[in-house]
């Protein structure tokens, strides 16, 4: 051990408490697999007995059908047929529940692996927003991959062998202790040294191992960087200083995964060569023991102790490699289990929104989808419910907001958008024209002020009725690994296929799509990336379409459909954007020119509003942009 | 493919000889040692002879500590013959992916290719590692206690031909057929991450349009039907250890029985005995040894195949035989030109004729797919044309040092990427000698200087990688200045200042055309305004140039430049969505 205060670690990655994580990795498993883990135990257990039984017989063999035989005239065999068969008998006890074991184990290993993919899966989806901009998306994905792999290894492989080598363990020692005391102490000893070199070992190659990852971080990392932008590394003829970089990195990783590597292999001939030692030791001690006749020591009985020797330091052996990996997994259960200790997206929201229809002037709530929607608002002080028609008209009342409690990036933000009213907001990166239609569907949640959606504050609005009931086509377009067909019905999932065509349509994507290898039935993968940025924006539309929300939020939804293209779906956004109250995030003048009011963004304030003509003519921040005159 | 493999084993050839013979050395002494304990037992403990058991012992001593030695030697060798071989592997690749062409980069993909340098890599070196230390070890140590048991007693032993012809038909029925449903399982994993991973990405469509239950009973299903599959590959492989433990207690079984008889009869003593059941094990954990270095390696096959391609890819570039090292000056004449990505795929451009005059300024204007970028590409040589001819100061494109036609053609991509390091390092790019001076001579022209001023560190400011402490805009105004700093003789912008406020863009460039008069310069926009001022327009559509001519020109012939321009203004200006970042 290094000097005091500077305690050396091995490749264990810190955690805070393994005995809780382990519990509780414990309680996951148990809590759909008691019975099988119970039968497992049991399993391994009888597995365990029936080994040891078979090398306890090898004393019998020796003592009782060998040696007293030996030099017989006629040599009785019948004893030892009845003794071999009793042995076959636990032998295929042993192997029917060593089967066993390993059947049940891989139901209970992925079992709890689905169970475990599951629950993350569904607890990610009810994170709010700002996980997910909080936390990179490589991290949330590699609990999704190396988390849960090592988890695995460590669920199918190492419980049931650490647990395996504890029974072996323990009930090698008690043979071995009826067998002779003397001879178990020597073995214990021998063990003792071969646990302190193993240990010596594995905080000696945990060095290089921590080395040989951070080389690894750093080559790859490097690789990653360079492959994203061989192309500008080509057009600045910039190859020779990235190889060179690229060799000095390299070399570095060579040098730590060859000491990494070097010293991990060695564990293994040290082990099994102290094992020999002991062997050996156990050997002449037992002979001097078996010679002198010392302890009642026979024959037969060292035989047995020599290969109870050999199956006691075999687990002992297991049990030390299985160590870095049950740590390893331990610190992937920790991650996984803070994610799925997240908070959840709040939602004390009560109104929803139902079906309704009119009868009589009055709203009444129905199961049939009748085209009319109504907000079902239950007050409790009263105890009655009214029902109040989705309108979509939406209000911001003196609103701030900040991403975090300290800065602020919205101040004091006052609109209102009349149902079917269209609002622009423009402004320059950054001015917070995302950000306020985060808002409206709760993405986030406002620091002070209120907002209203059909004079109803949203935070009383039921989060998923709230969403249902607003259309959004987002800056960045992101379609699924399914058929354009099946992209388009997300918006509506019950929408049939003479819907889908009809919302492409109106998008004016019907085209495209028709000409596509598949028409509606091609099958999109990895984000659309068969598409082009345009196509890909269009087909976005059309799943906002076929949603038919009352109120739309337009966030730069046609930013890269060039002007030609555009041109031809302005007309299908028109249709679209008719009777809808809808929020528009655009810096094309023709998107945001006949609106009905125009709010001016700069840092997180409007300092501007109005009508095209009535900015104009104000000949402020508008007009600036508009006309492109800086002043 | 083994073969491009090997080739890069180079200098541990040696390292990869030496660790099988160290591993066979130690699998010997492994092997004696049953035989020394057999001595013990019989010679020692049955003749009552304390001596021999010393001697014995002590031999016993010696050979374990040659086994010890012989091991650490593997171990030593193997890791470095494996680690090095991994190292040359990467290295090679590394070397030849430097000499691809765009071409060569599309077709393999950027994610391809980070994986195959990383993860097949690795997967590789595990492989080789196994081969070196096990492909000879566990065969040796089959046939050797194999050869051992037969000297002890040749009727008893071959009882182990038996069990190990047994076990081997077995595991040749398994293993197959266990790695086929692996293979498709892993597959289908692979697939479920990709799903997750365009939920976490697509997060706020999901919420949009609350389909958070739709996503979960859609991952629900796929993950079930992993379990499924996992279930039915594990089944078959999970016979695989009580088969192995079952014919290891027929093996003791009988040996004890016949055993016994025969030691009565005097045929065989109790250590010989003894010593055979030892060797019962040796045999057939080596099978099992064996059958695992099947299927490390059968596993590693893809690995290897993909490594290969990306060694045995060539540039489908080359530099002529007598280059042509000097640019005479920046005019471009395109003839005849047609271009397709793929060999017979279909042509991108069409019968390109355009006739540019060095220092002209050329707006670029067309929708997207319009093969603007692919008319850009062909000047600096990125890719080659498919047939007709590109001259660059006259000559054509193709007679041209490569590297030095691409220094005297600078060009911006659309996608483009800072490196991890300062701005002066990333700057340094277009020069490695420009002094801090020019440098930032480079970024008042492109409008840099103002926005690195305010930085912390000034032009010591440390770029994250991919660049992600900056906005788009001031990235894109980095990559100009990275590019002015070749001094070219032509530049291109590939639709460079997208994120770039109208102000600025004009600003920009305004000063090429009062600083760099000489320079060609294209410039690819979306925006009217940003080209509106060239010289001469290029309009372009579905791959084929439409009209090339100037604004006032184009207004009166160009359909179609008129009705971009008319849709885009009103008052000629749109609203910069990315203005103002600074």
């Amino acid at each position: 051990m290094p000097g005091p205060g500077h305690p050396m670690r091995g490749p264990k990655p810190k955690i805070e408490n393994p005995g809780k994580l382990f519990r509780r990795l414990m309680g996951y498993v148990l809590r759909s697999y008691t019975p099988h883990v119970i039968i497992v135990v049991i399993c391994i257990f009888v597995g365990v007995l029936a080994n040891i039984q078979g090398t306890l017989f090898m004393q019998t063999l020796i003592d009782e059908y060998i040696t007293p035989l030996l030099g017989a005239q006629n040599p009785d065999f019948s004893g030892l047929t009845q003794a071999i068969f009793r042995v076959a008998c636990f032998y295929a006890i042993g192997v029917v529940s060593t089967y066993l074991y390993n059947r049940i184990m891989i139901v209970v290993s992925q079992g709890t692996m689905r169970n475990i993919r599951n629950d993350m899966f569904n607890k990610m989806e009810a994170l709010p927003i700002k996980y997910f901009d909080t936390h990179p998306h490589g991290d949330i994905m590699s609990r999704y991959t190396n988390d849960i792999d090592t988890l695995r290894q460590m669920i199918s492989q190492s419980m049931p062998q650490c647990f395996n080598s504890a029974i072996t363990i323990v009930s090698v020692l008690i043979s071995m202790v009826i067998l002779s005391v003397p001879l178990t102490i020597t073995t214990l000893i021998m063990v003792t040294l071969m646990l302190v070199v193993t240990k010596k070992a594995t905080s000696l190659s945990g060095r290089y191992f921590m080395a040989q990852q951070k080389s690894i971080g750093a080559v790859n990392g490097y690789i990653e960087e360079m492959m994203e932008g061989q192309k500008v590394v080509k057009v600045f003829c910039h190859e020779e200083e990235s190889i060179k970089r690229f060799n000095e990195l390299n070399e570095e990783l060579f040098d730590s995964a060859y000491n990494a590597n070097q010293f991990g292999n060695m564990l293994g001939p040290i082990n099994a060569q102290l094992g020999n030692l002991s062997y050996v030791v156990c050997a002449i001690v037992g002979g001097i023991l078996a010679i002198g006749n010392i302890g009642g020591l026979t024959v037969g009985a060292l035989a047995s102790f020599l290969s109870f020797n050999k199956s006691f330091n075999m687990p002992i052996n297991q049990v030390s490699q299985q160590f870095n990996s049950v740590v390893m997994a331990l610190a992937g259960a920790d991650r996984i289990f803070k994610m799925l200790d997240e908070e959840p997206e709040a939602d004390n929201g009560y109104v929803t929104l139902v079906n309704a229809e009119e009868i009589n002037g009055e709203l009444k709530e129905t199961t049939r989808h009748t085209g009319v929607w109504a907000w079902r608002h239950y007050h409790k002080d009263s105890d009655t419910t009214t029902y109040q028609r989705l309108e979509g008209g939406v209000v911001f009342d003196d609103v701030d907001f900040g991403y975090t409690d300290d800065k602020i990036v919205l101040h004091n933000i006052k609109m209102f958008a009349e149902p079917g009213q269209k609002i622009a907001f423009v402004g320059s990166t950054g001015a917070g024209k995302t950000t306020i239609t985060n808002l409206i569907n709760r993405f986030y949640d406002i620091q002070d002020g209120k907002i209203r959606y059909d004079k109803i504050n949203v935070n009383k609005i039921k989060k998923a009725d709230l969403r249902r009931s607003l259309g959004i086509v987002l800056q960045d377009t992101h379609l699924f690994t399914a058929t354009v067909m099946e992209n388009i019905r997300y918006g509506k999932l019950d929408a049939t296929d003479g819907e889908v065509i009809a919302a492409a349509k109106l998008a004016n994507a019907h085209e495209f799509i028709e000409r596509l290898p598949e028409g509606y039935n091609t099958l999109l993968t990895g984000d659309g990336a068969n598409l082009s940025q345009g196509q890909r924006q269009l087909l976005a539309i059309a799943r906002a379409a076929i949603a038919d929300p009352p109120a739309l939020i337009l966030d730069e939804a046609t930013s890269s459909i060039d002007t030609r293209t555009e041109k031809i779906v302005q007309d299908g956004m028109d249709k679209l954007m008719s009777g809808r109250t809808t929020f528009v995030i655009a810096h094309r003048l023709s998107t945001v020119r006949n609106s009905d009011c125009i709010m001016v963004l700069e840092q997180g304030r409007i300092i501007e509003r109005g009508t095209h003509e009535e900015l104009i003519e104000a000949k402020g921040k508008y007009y600036q942009l508009y006309t492109g005159n800086t002043i | 493919m083994i073969k491009v493999l090997g080739a890069q084993i180079k200098e541990f050839k040696r390292d990869s000889v030496l660790t099988p013979v160290f591993m066979i050395l130690e699998v010997i002494m492994e092997m004696v040692i049953p035989l020394l304990m057999a001595s013990i037992i019989d010679d020692g403990v049955y003749a009552g002879n304390l001596n021999h058991i010393y001697k014995i012992g002590g031999l016993m001593i010696v050979i374990a500590l040659v086994g010890l030695w012989a091991g650490l030697m593997g171990a030593k060798y193997g890791a470095k013959a494996s680690t090095g071989f991994a190292r040359n592997l990467r290295k090679a690749m590394f070397e030849n992916i430097q000499t691809y062409s765009f071409s060569n980069i599309d077709k393999f993909s950027t994610s391809s290719l980070i994986t195959r340098l990383t993860t097949d890599v690795t997967n590789i070196q595990n492989a080789y590692q196994m081969v070196l230390r096990m492909a000879m070890r566990a065969p040796a140590s089959m046939i050797i206690a194999m050869v051992m048991a037969f000297s002890i007693h040749a009727r008893l032993a071959s009882i182990y031909l038996i069990a190990v012809l047994f076990l081997t038909v077995c595991i040749a029925c398994i293993l197959p057929k266990a790695s086929k449903y692996f293979r498709q399982v892993f597959e289908k994993y692979d697939d479920l991450n990709a799903s997750v991973q365009e939920n976490v990405s697509a997060i706020r469509v999901v919420k949009a349009y609350v389909r958070e239950d739709y996503e979960r009973d859609k991952f629900a299903k796929a993950n079930q039907n992993i379990y499924d599959m996992f279930l039915r590959a594990e089944k078959l492989v999970v016979i695989n250890m009580p088969l192995m433990q079952a014919t290891v207690y027929v093996c003791i079984l009988v040996i004890s029985w016949l055993g016994a008889k025969t030691i009565v009869a005097g045929g065989l003593t109790t250590g010989e005995m003894m010593s055979l059941l030892a060797y019962c094990m040796n045999i057939l954990m080596s099978l099992m040894m064996v059958s695992m270095v099947f299927v490390m390696l059968s596993m590693s096959y893809a690995s290897a195949k993909r490594i290969a391609e990306v060694l045995t890819e060539q540039t489908d570039l080359q530099n002529p035989d007598a280059p042509v090292t000097t640019v005479k000056d920046g005019s471009v004449v395109f003839q005849d030109v047609t271009f397709a990505y793929h060999k017979d795929g279909k042509a991108v451009l069409k019968d390109i004729n355009l006739n540019i005059q060095s220092g002209e300024t050329i707006g670029i204007i067309g929708g997207t797919g319009s093969a603007k970028s692919s008319l850009v590409n062909l000047i600096s040589r990125l890719y080659d044309v498919t047939s007709g001819e590109l001259l660059v100061g006259g000559l054509d494109v193709r007679k041209y040092d490569m590297e030095v036609l691409r220094n005297e053609v600078a060009v911006v991509l659309q996608k483009n990427v800072l490196f991890s390091g300062t701005i002066l390092e990333n700057l340094r790019w277009g020069n490695q000698e420009a002094s801090e001076e020019e440098c930032k001579r480079a970024c008042q022209l492109a409008c840099a200087d103002e926005f690195i001023q305010k930085m912390p560190d000034k032009y010591h400011t440390f770029i994250e990688q991919g660049g992600t402490n900056v906005s788009g805009g001031q990235k894109q105004r980095l990559c100009i200045a990275r590019a002015l700093l070749k001094k070219p003789k032509i530049l291109i912008l590939d639709d460079s200042t997208s994120a770039v406020d109208t102000a600025t863009d004009a600003k920009i460039r305004k000063a090429f055309a009062e600083e760099i008069p000489d320079t060609t310069k294209f410039i690819i926009a979306q925006r009217v305004s940003s080209v509106q001022h060239a010289d001469r327009i290029i309009v372009m559509d579905n791959g084929e140039v439409m009209a090339f001519d100037t604004h006032e020109a184009l207004l009166e012939t160009s359909p179609i430049y008129r009705e971009v321009y008319e849709s885009q203004t009103g008052g000629n200006a749109d609203f910069d969505q990315n203005g103002g970042d600074n």
